[in-house]
């Protein structure tokens, strides 16, 4: 059990945090057809929007409601009405996502009250959905935000029901993924339920619609994949529901209430031992034994183990991550009998406590590179910020978490399951491998006869 | 090479294994070998001279495989690093261009690498046709004024081992006592302390862990001269015979060498190793007692007091972790009993060593050490054997070579890398910390457990089963 160590000075150096506002916008594009629209001054959209692009190296369908002087005085609901009406009649998106900033929970806007206002005005826009989110950036960080969206979407979108429970002869299962989760590993999962005949419909879900593919269409102003808007009214009928990620607790807790489907909780998917659970858990509800392929699976990771540990044994890891990524990777790290020297979390979350490290420590890359060199550390985990903080460590960094917009090619690599545990532990082991941590300087004799002039091999 | 220089080679006075029928020189087993080739052997043991062209005559199989493999370093020229081999092609084979091309090769060699010396390694193809690598090196260094040694090492002309005594020879004979050493520089010349000049025998810098060492010297006015070959440079090699006394580190493969530096320079020769507390001390002693100054006897003593108080301490956290463990030592001869004392300084238990390369004076050495209970195991039974060995004695660790890493893993045995390819630096009192980390690193890895357990499906379908 961690110890979790709040923050303790003034100024941010170096942030790890993304805001909850641009988490939330994240689970809106999971959504087919979706657009966000935050609500707030223009630069709120204007940077998530380069923060998204840089990251996933696609278009990112983002409007803003944009408040200026006069509104952000007088009131800006009417900012919100006529944004929802001009994207809706513009773009005509299944759904728009409205998360709010900081800027419109300050000045004390009234979100719900304009979308009635909206609805009111503009009952030709019935058919299009609209998820307002209340994210204000100072409150959690980017995974907080995109659970705080998908527990919005289910509260508005999923239908209460008569009839509880679920339908234990369905072939597909609801699945609520947290945002830790790339567009990759959400094609992994679902090609895991794939094994056992089971149709995941995966909330939300990126791989359809920022996985970075060719679309035939040379333009459009929306997401062109993604969770299907029509999946909502569904979800009361699925096997079971499966959620990956505390932070989404408490949508899991509502998708329940709404449902009755009985659900199955993991904090992440990395390692054998979260698989194993996960694997035999599917296998339990699909009621179908685990197929060879994925035994095969199974097999190549433990080998990967083996092969790692000499090398990720005893490594001193200094780790930065939003909360259920840094416990996905704690729990990694810890089954290959790593040491978590330093493990810093932008935000504080119930999950943290169960780090497998000794001190979790709310804060910044600086405490993140204070807490590495004091710590001996080995190896860097942490976004594509962290590059310059590795690099003034003199150590290895494997990239992990949002953004990393100095790469091609991040959403689709593949972190979860067997092959995805298998592919993070040879990442690891490798850069441990290429740094040698514990090489040897080299002495020369001072009696040594030839005095050489080059550097060492 | 003539088979009456093999044989001779073959014929080692100062070795035990010349009057036990069963020895490590013994020839090859078809269907059941392991292990390299003479030229294998001859590589091994000259390559980490580092500012040397070492050139592999022959087609692409030899270097092409062997060259670039991790373990020795050097605190300086990266030359030693290079793959150079002459790549014999089907034309070169058919046409007897060999020797042509040898020659071009080393000139090529020195115009592109200025190096020290060329070193020229003889392979099986061009052995079988014939090439004339003596006299190619001997005409090369006389038209290009750089030292070029013949290293007639063919794989066919046997094990490894003699490779590594074909190495040794040609060092004997075209290197050492080729230069005169230079003078200690008066700088370094301290009030009351004589320095005297010393050499390492098969000692090869695996992981840099000679640095472990070497500091300790410096410190006690031991001059390493030259060594075979760790870290050497070629100008230290060729003063080797005005060393006071010869080590031979931890290996008796050139044995020939030390043997025929006494005949000839009538220096003193100790073997010993750096590996463990006790072993190391030993050696510093040696040093010691064979140079006979009692100021560096003196003085000897006092380091060894103030290292071993300083490594106990450092030493007893692993301890409390590893006291107790059982070990397997799956490595033969010398190295079989440095290593079980290194294991006993840090309170574990050998409950079995191989005995293959090992004499009976090896054995001998290794109950006195152990005690009757340890057992021998027999290398040529094989994989099989060895993995139930383990589970019969409930050993925690088996120690082995690189070849044996993945018998290990895969049968689910923690497991420790104690050969060449080795990444860790063990040798020296600062050795043995790491000896002891990585020790622990892979007996208390807690992926064992993860392996070893049934997954939660078939566990579930077991009981299900009773």
């Amino acid at each position: 059990m961690a110890e979790i160590v709040k923050r303790n000075k003034a100024l941010a150096v170096s942030p790890l945090k993304a805001s909850a506002t641009m988490g939330a916008a994240l689970a809106f594009l999971g959504i087919e057809r979706s657009i966000a629209m935050l609500h707030g001054a223009q630069g709120c959209t204007a940077f998530g929007k380069i923060f998204l692009i840089g990251h996933f190296r696609e278009p990112v369908p983002m409007q803003t409601t944009a408040m200026d002087q006069v509104s952000t005085v007088m009131g800006a609901d009417d900012n919100v009405v006529e944004g929802l009406a001009t994207v809706a009649a513009k773009q005509k998106p299944a759904l728009i996502g409205l998360p709010t900033t900081g800027l419109a929970e300050t000045q004390g806007s009234d979100l719900f009250g304009a979308l009635n206002l909206f609805r009111r005005k503009h009952p030709e826009h019935d058919g299009v959905a609209v998820v307002p989110v209340e994210t204000p950036d100072y409150a959690g960080s980017l995974e907080s935000g995109f659970a705080k969206a998908v527990a919005a979407m289910v509260d508005r979108l999923v239908p209460d029901v008569g009839e509880k429970g679920g339908d234990p002869k369905s072939g597909r299962v609801n699945v609520l993924v947290n945002a830790s989760l790339s567009p990759g590993d959400v094609e992994e999962l679902k090609d895991l339920f794939d094994f056992f005949g089971l149709a995941a419909v995966v909330l939300p879900d990126l791989s359809g619609s920022l996985d970075g593919h060719l679309a035939d269409a040379d333009f459009s102003p929306l997401t062109t994949g993604g969770f299907a808007i029509g999946e909502f009214a569904g979800m009361h009928r699925a096997r079971a529901t499966f959620v990956i990620g505390d932070s989404l607790a408490e949508a899991a807790d509502l998708l329940a209430a709404r449902t009755g489907v009985p659900d199955h909780r993991f904090d992440h998917l990395m390692g054998l031992e979260a698989v194993d659970e996960f694997v035999h858990v599917v296998a339990t509800v699909a009621g179908r034994p685990v197929p060879e392929k994925l035994r095969r699976q199974r097999r190549q990771l433990q080998d990967a183990m083996l092969d790692a540990h000499f090398f990720l044994g005893m490594a001193r890891i200094a780790l930065a991550a939003d909360p259920d990524l840094l416990k996905a990777y704690g729990d990694l790290l810890a089954g290959m009998g790593a040491e978590m020297v330093a493990a810093v979390s932008p935000s504080n979350a119930r999950v943290l406590k169960t780090v497998l490290a000794p001190q979790v420590k709310i804060g910044d890359l600086e405490d993140l590179e204070a807490l590495a060199e004091a710590g001996g550390a080995e190896l860097v985990v942490g976004n594509a910020h962290a590059v310059a903080t590795a690099e003034r460590l003199g150590l290895p960094l494997l990239r992990a978490g949002f953004p990393q917009f100095d790469r091609l090619g991040s959403p689709a690599v593949v972190s979860v399951g067997y092959r995805g545990s298998r592919r993070v532990l040879f990442d690891l082991a490798n850069l441990l491998l290429e740094a040698e941590p514990g090489r040897l300087a080299p002495y020369r004799s001072v009696f040594a006869q030839v005095a050489d002039e080059e550097g060492e091999a | 090479m003539k088979p009456k220089d093999i044989a001779e080679l073959l014929d080692e006075p100062a070795c035990e294994h010349n009057t036990k029928s069963k020895s490590g020189c013994a020839r090859p087993k078809p269907g059941a070998a392991a292990g390299g080739c003479c030229f294998d052997g001859a590589q091994i043991a000259l390559l980490p001279i580092a500012d040397v062209a070492h050139v592999v005559h022959g087609s692409i199989a030899c270097a092409g495989s062997s060259w670039d493999n991790r373990g020795s370093r050097s605190s300086g020229p990266k030359l030693y690093k290079r793959g150079l081999t002459t790549d014999l092609t089907e034309q070169d084979v058919i046409m007897g261009r060999g020797e042509k091309r040898l020659f071009h090769s080393i000139k090529q060699a020195i115009d592109s690498h200025a190096p020290e010396a060329v070193f020229v390694y003889n392979t099986c193809v061009p052995a079988l046709v014939g090439d004339d690598i003596e006299a190619v090196c001997k005409a090369a260094a006389a038209r290009w004024g750089v030292p070029v040694v013949p290293v007639d090492a063919a794989g066919f002309y046997g094990t490894k081992n003699l490779g590594n005594r074909i190495a040794g020879e040609a060092m004997v004979k075209y290197v050492i006592g080729t230069r005169e050493p230079d003078p200690v520089p008066a700088h370094l010349q301290r009030d009351g302390i004589t320095v005297h000049d010393i050499a390492l025998i098969g000692e090869y810098n695996i992981a840099g862990e000679l640095w472990h060492v070497l500091p300790l010297f410096d410190e006690l006015g031991l001059r390493v001269l030259g060594s075979l070959s760790g870290d050497a440079r070629f100008r230290e090699v060729q003063t080797m015979h005005r060393a006071q006394v010869n080590m031979m580190v931890c290996s008796k493969a050139m044995i020939n060498v030390a043997r025929k530096l006494r005949e000839s320079y009538g220096t003193p020769w100790f073997e010993g190793s750096f590996y463990g507390v006790r072993d190391m001390g030993q050696a510093l002693r040696d040093f010691a007692r064979l140079i006979d100054d009692p100021s560096l006897t003196r003085r000897t003593e006092a380091l060894i007091e103030r290292e071993e108080a300083r490594i106990h301490t450092a030493l007893a956290p692993w301890r409390a972790r590893l006291e107790g463990r059982k070990a397997l030592l799956y490595t033969g001869g010398v190295k079989a009993w440095s290593i079980v004392s290194a294991l006993q300084d840090l309170g574990m238990e050998v409950v079995a060593t191989s005995t293959r390369k090992s004499t009976e004076d090896d054995k001998a050495k290794i109950r006195e050490l152990m005690g009757d209970k340890t057992r021998m195991l027999d290398e040529s039974q094989g994989p099989r054997a060895l993995i139930d060995m383990v589970h019969e004695t409930g050993t925690d660790v088996l120690i082995a070579g690189g070849r044996n890493m993945y018998t290990s893993l895969k049968a689910r045995i923690p497991f420790l890398h104690i050969n060449q390819e080795r990444e860790h630096a063990y040798a020296g009192y600062e050795g043995m910390i790491t000896f002891a980390r990585q020790l622990a690193q892979t007996i208390e890895s807690p992926v064992w457990k993860a392996v070893r357990t049934p997954a939660p499906w078939d566990m579930a379908l077991g009981v299900a089963a009773e």
